[in-house]
């Protein structure tokens, strides 16, 4: 188990024209098999969540407790933990599994499960949900942010205008035109196919790679993904997270996309050799890079903050009001299907 | 060519201005200071047959009185606002511009700045870099983009790019235009008010005339409300931007985000104190692509004129 920074969501404004949420289930007093649920909740990134979590089940923040005493407080409560509600920051690890000889069942607040021991849960027969499907768009819609954002050079350019570099210095420089180019995907799952759904309206050639040809598209198919990154433009990752997918964007990778080639990367830290994308971007090995996620969140190598070519976000995909709403009601729809015994609304295992 | 003279009115692109010295007869009005400018042209005025302007610098009526023997304005743009266009009808004077060579640039940073807006790109990078994450913690949720409603002002080649682009994000498209569209299928609203009402991101991509000029005032900013967003890829005028301001400042209108203003490269500085604003210095066609293309049209224009050929892209 690591230890992690505990962070406060700053409330913003409303998104839903409705301003007042009305929460998952229509009953007025929870199920009783909720009531008794012991939820484990690793990470305080969802007030909403967290809120009817705590009106609705028997709710452990395991925030609270600072890391060094996770052990004793999961043996303090185990007896009673029976769900993990994880996030993409803090999952349900081997560690923390056997701490918990109770748990039925891991629902993770995220659609990426790389922070779940997924073979752990199949050994002890863990139930695993997560949340695919509502934050789709949201992730795909930001891959396009960014895409056009780092070719077109937005960010940097809203930095010179309030300067006021405009005024003293002139107009700002060319950048690169982002319709027509073609854009890479690696991994072609629901997120993959929502953003190249996105770019082929601003007429770009799409292509991807994945673990093996998909047979109900047009794309062009690359089998290695040193190949794709040679023929397109702009690389997008959009796969899970695996051992096999760890550093998949590697120095090979980068050189083939080369000095014109930008990288936007909405999938995971780990997919990238972070070190090895730096001194391609210092160098001017690499064109650009948007990222959206970091080996080592929320550490980002610093040296990126001096260049001009890149856009760094933090981990925003699905930060919006609506979709962490609508990941929240499915995670609790999640418990309350095992609760009841009813069929899980998005299992994995 | 060789004896055409060309006036380039400001030095837009190294690229047209090399093109142009090599093949034509050029004249640089910049090269003259402001208050020489009469001189400067009643001085060149008998060589003077073109004139190359672009969104900043055009051909105003001052400028074609004093070149009696301009035959063609070649503008180094689409938008011809900056063109005294009834002066050049008067006088017989060609006028030509570069469409579509930059519908897809300006189509796609509107999308891109519908994104950046609501998603606040911009500021959540400006976070990451001031080492805010780090320090406290992460950053607040935002607005979806997929599936709002996008009005766009306007339905030309650049509106129908924006449109095209909206729809892969599932956005209802509607729009206001002088008039109905019948080979779309977008709902159409009559007014620019009905439009702000009905939609939450508002996207001005219509030319600048005089009666558009601000199209986009209080009514409609209020109109387009708290939550909404205005994208004004078209031109700085298009917008009232004091009330602009006073709305964004005041909350009465959500989010904006500006390519384009009043008095370019002069911009109000409450802008930049908001977080709720994306700000770009007049981009909309300014990649590398795009630029060498409207100069091979502005060249091209200019030898079809010389060689007495059919214009590429005529306005007038």
């Amino acid at each position: 188990m690591k230890p992690t920074k505990c962070r406060v969501e700053e409330r913003g404004t409303e998104d839903d024209r409705n301003p007042n949420p009305k929460p998952f289930s229509s009953l007025t007093t929870p199920p009783p098999a909720m009531e008794s649920l012991g939820v484990l909740l690793t990470f305080p990134a969802n007030s909403y969540l967290e809120e009817e979590l705590s009106k609705r089940c028997k709710l452990f923040r395991l925030w609270e407790t600072p890391p060094e005493n996770w052990r004793q407080f999961l043996r303090a409560n185990a007896g009673s933990i029976r769900a993990l509600v994880g996030t993409s920051t803090v999952g349900a690890d081997a560690e923390m599994i056997d701490a918990l000889p109770a748990l039925e069942i891991v629902a993770s607040c995220s659609v990426g499960l790389d922070k779940v021991d997924l073979a752990k849960c199949r050994e002890r027969r863990i139930r695993v949900t997560n949340t695919p499907d509502v934050l789709t768009d949201d992730v795909a819609d930001l891959a396009i942010g960014l895409a056009i954002a780092t070719m077109r050079r937005i960010c940097e350019a809203d930095r010179y205008v309030r300067s006021g570099a405009w005024n003293a210095k002139g107009d700002y420089k060319l950048t690169s035109k982002f319709s027509g180019k073609t854009i890479g995907i690696i991994g072609l799952g629901r997120i993959g196919l929502a953003i190249a759904k996105r770019a082929e309206a601003f007429d770009c050639p799409i292509s991807y790679y994945s673990r093996s040809e998909k047979p109900h598209t047009n794309y062009k198919y690359y089998s290695s993904v040193v190949d794709l990154a040679a023929n397109c433009h702009i690389l997008i990752v959009a796969c899970a997270l695996t051992e096999e997918t760890r550093h998949i964007v590697n120095r090979e990778v980068m050189d083939a996309l080369g000095p014109k080639g930008v990288l936007v990367n909405i999938g995971r830290g780990p997919h990238v050799d972070e070190a090895e994308l730096v001194s391609a971007l210092i160098e001017g090995r690499l064109g650009g890079a948007a990222l959206d996620v970091f080996e080592h969140e929320p550490h980002v190598p610093e040296q990126l903050f001096g260049l001009e070519n890149v856009v760094l976000v933090p981990h925003v995909g699905t930060a919006t009001w609506g979709t962490r709403k609508e990941m929240a009601d499915l995670v609790l729809g999640n418990l309350e299907a095992h609760a009841t015994n009813k069929p899980l609304l998005t299992p994995v295992l | 060519m060789e004896s055409l003279g060309v006036l380039l009115t400001l030095p837009m692109n190294p690229y047209l201005e090399a093109e142009l010295h090599r093949r034509c007869h050029l004249f640089r009005l910049w090269e003259s200071p402001p208050a020489h400018r009469k001189d400067f042209l009643q001085a060149n005025a008998p060589s003077i047959r073109a004139v190359v302007g672009n969104a900043t610098v055009g051909a105003d009526a001052e400028t074609i009185d004093a070149l009696p023997r301009l035959e063609i304005v070649a503008s180094y743009s689409v938008g011809l606002d900056k063109v005294d266009l009834a002066r050049c009808r008067e006088r017989g004077i060609r006028v030509t511009y570069t469409p579509d060579v930059l519908t897809d640039d300006a189509a796609d940073l509107a999308i891109g700045l519908s994104i950046a807006t609501l998603r606040r790109l911009c500021e959540a990078d400006r976070y990451v870099r001031a080492g805010s994450w780090k320090a406290k913690g992460d950053y607040k949720l935002t607005s979806r983009f997929s599936g709002k409603t996008v009005g766009i002002l306007g339905l030309g080649r650049i509106g129908l790019a924006v449109a095209k682009r909206a729809e892969a994000f599932g956005c209802p498209i509607c729009y206001h235009s002088r008039t109905k569209n019948p080979n779309v299928n977008y709902k159409y609203f009559h007014s620019v008010l009905e439009l702000a009402g009905n939609c939450d991101v508002l996207i001005v991509a219509c030319p600048l005339t005089k009666e558009t000029h601000h199209i986009i005032n209080h009514e409609v900013i209020n109109t387009l409300g708290p939550k909404g967003v205005l994208v004004n890829i078209g031109r700085g005028p298009h917008v009232d931007e004091p009330e602009l301001i006073s709305a964004l400042v005041e909350g009465r209108l959500g989010a904006a985000a500006l390519d384009v203003y009043e008095h370019e490269p002069d911009i109000p500085e409450e802008l930049f104190r908001l977080e709720n604003v994306v700000l770009t210095p007049h981009v909309g066609s300014a990649t590398w692509e795009t630029r060498k293309a409207m100069a091979d049209l502005v060249l091209g224009n200019l030898e079809a004129h010389v060689l007495n050929k059919p214009l590429l892209t005529p306005f007038l």
